[in-house]
């Protein structure tokens, strides 16, 4: 069975997020780009699957700063076939619409029998990848996903609910599914792998035809406005863990 | 297209979630400024008990032994059939692990615009502007909503679940559309596995998120916890890589906490983790991004590392009691 993961590079928001002058968008050079963290446990996903009933991996990624680094990780797990989307991305980097129907293109010729992605990523703001690709490829949808066990052309998938209730559903393939969690936690691999995988295998390229029909533009983007910011507690460890105890002595918490 | 609001009421096992009455609170607020009616779409086996308590000028509820337990599949076949055809100006939804199932499918399949992540819809001169939190609440973004029909998913703002709750809508029964033979078949729920404790219940949390770095951490949280008379909880990264059972889950996919404190170490902050979070009295955060969207809804922080602070903390508690 072929397994295909479409991927998405999101702003690393670990890094400081700066508005461009026009006060619409990101400020596309100062982005660290990095694999959104559901993505790579729909890799896994596709991996764990692909280990105990075998199936053919291809992960596709839009050609962003970073692409390569996330692609060549996912040869190192196990991924079979890596794929790039070769277009100029940076201006348009929330169009979901746009990135789904250029994954849903290369998706309809490769005859998957599933297609796992990110449950979401959080940057997107024209919606959810997957349950926009679903519709765009003919396939039936299942988000919030934490477990998939393939049964002949059916899925047994386990969907999340609030306060960690699952729901069973049998699944007739194909079909795409948002993935929350791996079942186990993504792999770690080490560095040494991944740059072997960069000297032995290939990113092939596909063309990308850009239709941002479908995508929002903001006519503002702006830091939260906080009425009431935390009041900081300054100093050392010790200092600091003082001030902690006398506000919870105050409040009666200790 | 009329000027009409549509809110998909999302339900499980008989309950009608709380992002339903926090949408019905917002489209009540928009209608008032634009005109039209609030219509509860409530997809079901039966009705029931679920319409007694939605604040709208009218609940369509379509009822079908095919709606009995939700499915994307089935509710975004119904949903689109019933936009299609009443023509609504606005459809809005949670961003949950139902609305978002349902939205990106009735939109594509209409052709409607889509926004997500919403968390304030206001209206000005008939106009309306979404307010979406994005980039794990670090960057607002505000967008002109179309004014054809669209779909929006909303998160959890300033709306309370009291305010979408009224008693007396009319319910206006009407039979569901054909179904075909669906691909997603419900077989079962789960419960969540383990006996644990029921975070929702306690008073004094210790939050973990990925700031801890490694499992071995918890030891010393652990300890903490047991000198505040507290318990740990955690943020998803956490969950996700098996330091803590999911029971512990605080967020949109977890538990809401309330009770006195909760001591956020680690945890940035995410719309995901704070709609969650509010209900606690004192909330107090520890983080070495002074950015962290945490700072900006907790009462205390401090930017420092909590490796470094949590021995120490423990210890002075210890001492201090």
């Amino acid at each position: 069975m072929k397994i295909i993961v479409p991927i998405q590079l999101v702003p690393d928001l670990v890094e400081e997020l700066v508005i461009d002058k026009s006060g619409t968008k990101l400020d596309p050079d100062e982005i660290s780009w990095i694999l959104n963290e559901y993505d790579n446990h729909a890799i896994e996903q596709a991996i764990l699957i692909k280990e105990k009933s075998g199936a053919e991996v291809t992960v596709i990624a839009p050609d962003l700063e970073g692409a390569d680094d996330a692609l060549f990780t996912a040869a190192a797990k196990g991924a079979d076939k890596l794929v790039k989307i070769a277009e100029d991305f940076i201006e348009e980097p929330f169009n979901v619409h746009a990135l789904a129907r250029m994954f849903a293109k290369i998706i309809k010729e490769e005859d998957a029998s599933l297609v796992l992605t990110g449950v979401s990523a959080s940057n997107s703001l024209d919606g959810c990848l997957g349950a926009i690709l679903a519709e765009y490829l003919g396939m039936p949808y299942v988000g919030y996903v934490s477990g998939v066990t393939i049964e002949g052309n059916k899925a047994s998938v386990h969907k999340e609910f609030p306060g960690g209730l699952i729901s069973q559903l049998e699944v007739t393939l194909p079909a795409v599914l948002g993935i929350q969690a791996s079942e186990t936690p993504p792999r770690y691999v080490p560095f040494s792998k991944t740059r072997q995988a960069m000297k032995e295998r290939k990113i092939e390229e596909e063309e990308g035809e850009f239709d941002l029909a479908g995508g929002l533009t903001p006519k503002r983007m702006f830091l939260p406005v906080v009425t009431e910011k935390a009041q900081m507690l300054e100093g050392d460890e010790d200092e600091i863990a003082e001030k902690l105890v006398a506000i919870l002595k105050e409040r009666g918490i200790i | 297209m009329s000027k009409d609001i549509f809110v998909l009421i999302e339900h499980l096992r008989g309950e009608v979630a709380d992002i339903s009455y926090m949408a019905l609170a917002q489209a009540n607020s928009i209608a008032r400024s634009t005109g039209g009616k609030v219509v509860a779409v409530l997809l079901c086996k039966e009705a029931g008990n679920l319409s007694a308590k939605l604040a709208a000028d009218e609940v369509l509820a379509v009822e079908s032994p095919a709606l009995e337990h939700f499915t994307g599949e089935v509710y975004q076949a119904v949903l689109a059939q019933i936009v299609k055809e009443r023509q609504p100006g606005l459809v809005l939804m949670g961003e949950t692990s139902i609305g978002s199932d349902v939205a990106g499918g009735v939109a594509a399949k209409l052709d409607l615009p889509l926004i997500s992540m919403c968390n304030l819809l206001t209206a000005e001169g008939g106009k309306l502007t979404a307010t979406c939190q994005i980039c794990g609440g670090k960057i607002m973004a505000e967008i002109d909503v179309p004014e054809t029909a669209t779909v929006l998913t909303l998160i959890p703002g300033k709306f309370a679940v009291e305010e979408g709750q009224r008693e007396g809508a009319p319910v206006t029964k009407v039979a569901a559309p054909a179904i075909e033979q669906p691909k997603v078949v419900f077989k079962q729920y789960i419960e969540p596995a383990g006996e644990d404790i029921d975070i929702s219940k306690e008073s004094i949390l210790i939050g973990v998120g990925r700031g801890i770095g490694n499992q071995d951490a918890l030891e010393d949280l652990e300890k903490l916890a047991e000198a505040m008379g507290g318990v740990l909880c955690a943020s998803r990264p956490v969950v996700d890589q098996n330091w803590l059972p999911a029971t512990r889950l605080v967020g949109k996919s977890g538990k809401r906490i309330g009770g006195k404190l909760y001591l956020a170490l680690g945890i940035s902050g995410a719309p995901e983790h704070t709609e969650a979070i509010t209900g606690c009295d004192l909330i107090i955060a520890v983080n070495t991004d002074p950015k962290a969207p945490i700072f900006n809804i907790a009462k205390y922080g401090a930017e420092i590392d909590l490796l470094d602070l949590v021995p120490v903390l423990t210890e002075k508690i210890q001492d201090a009691r």
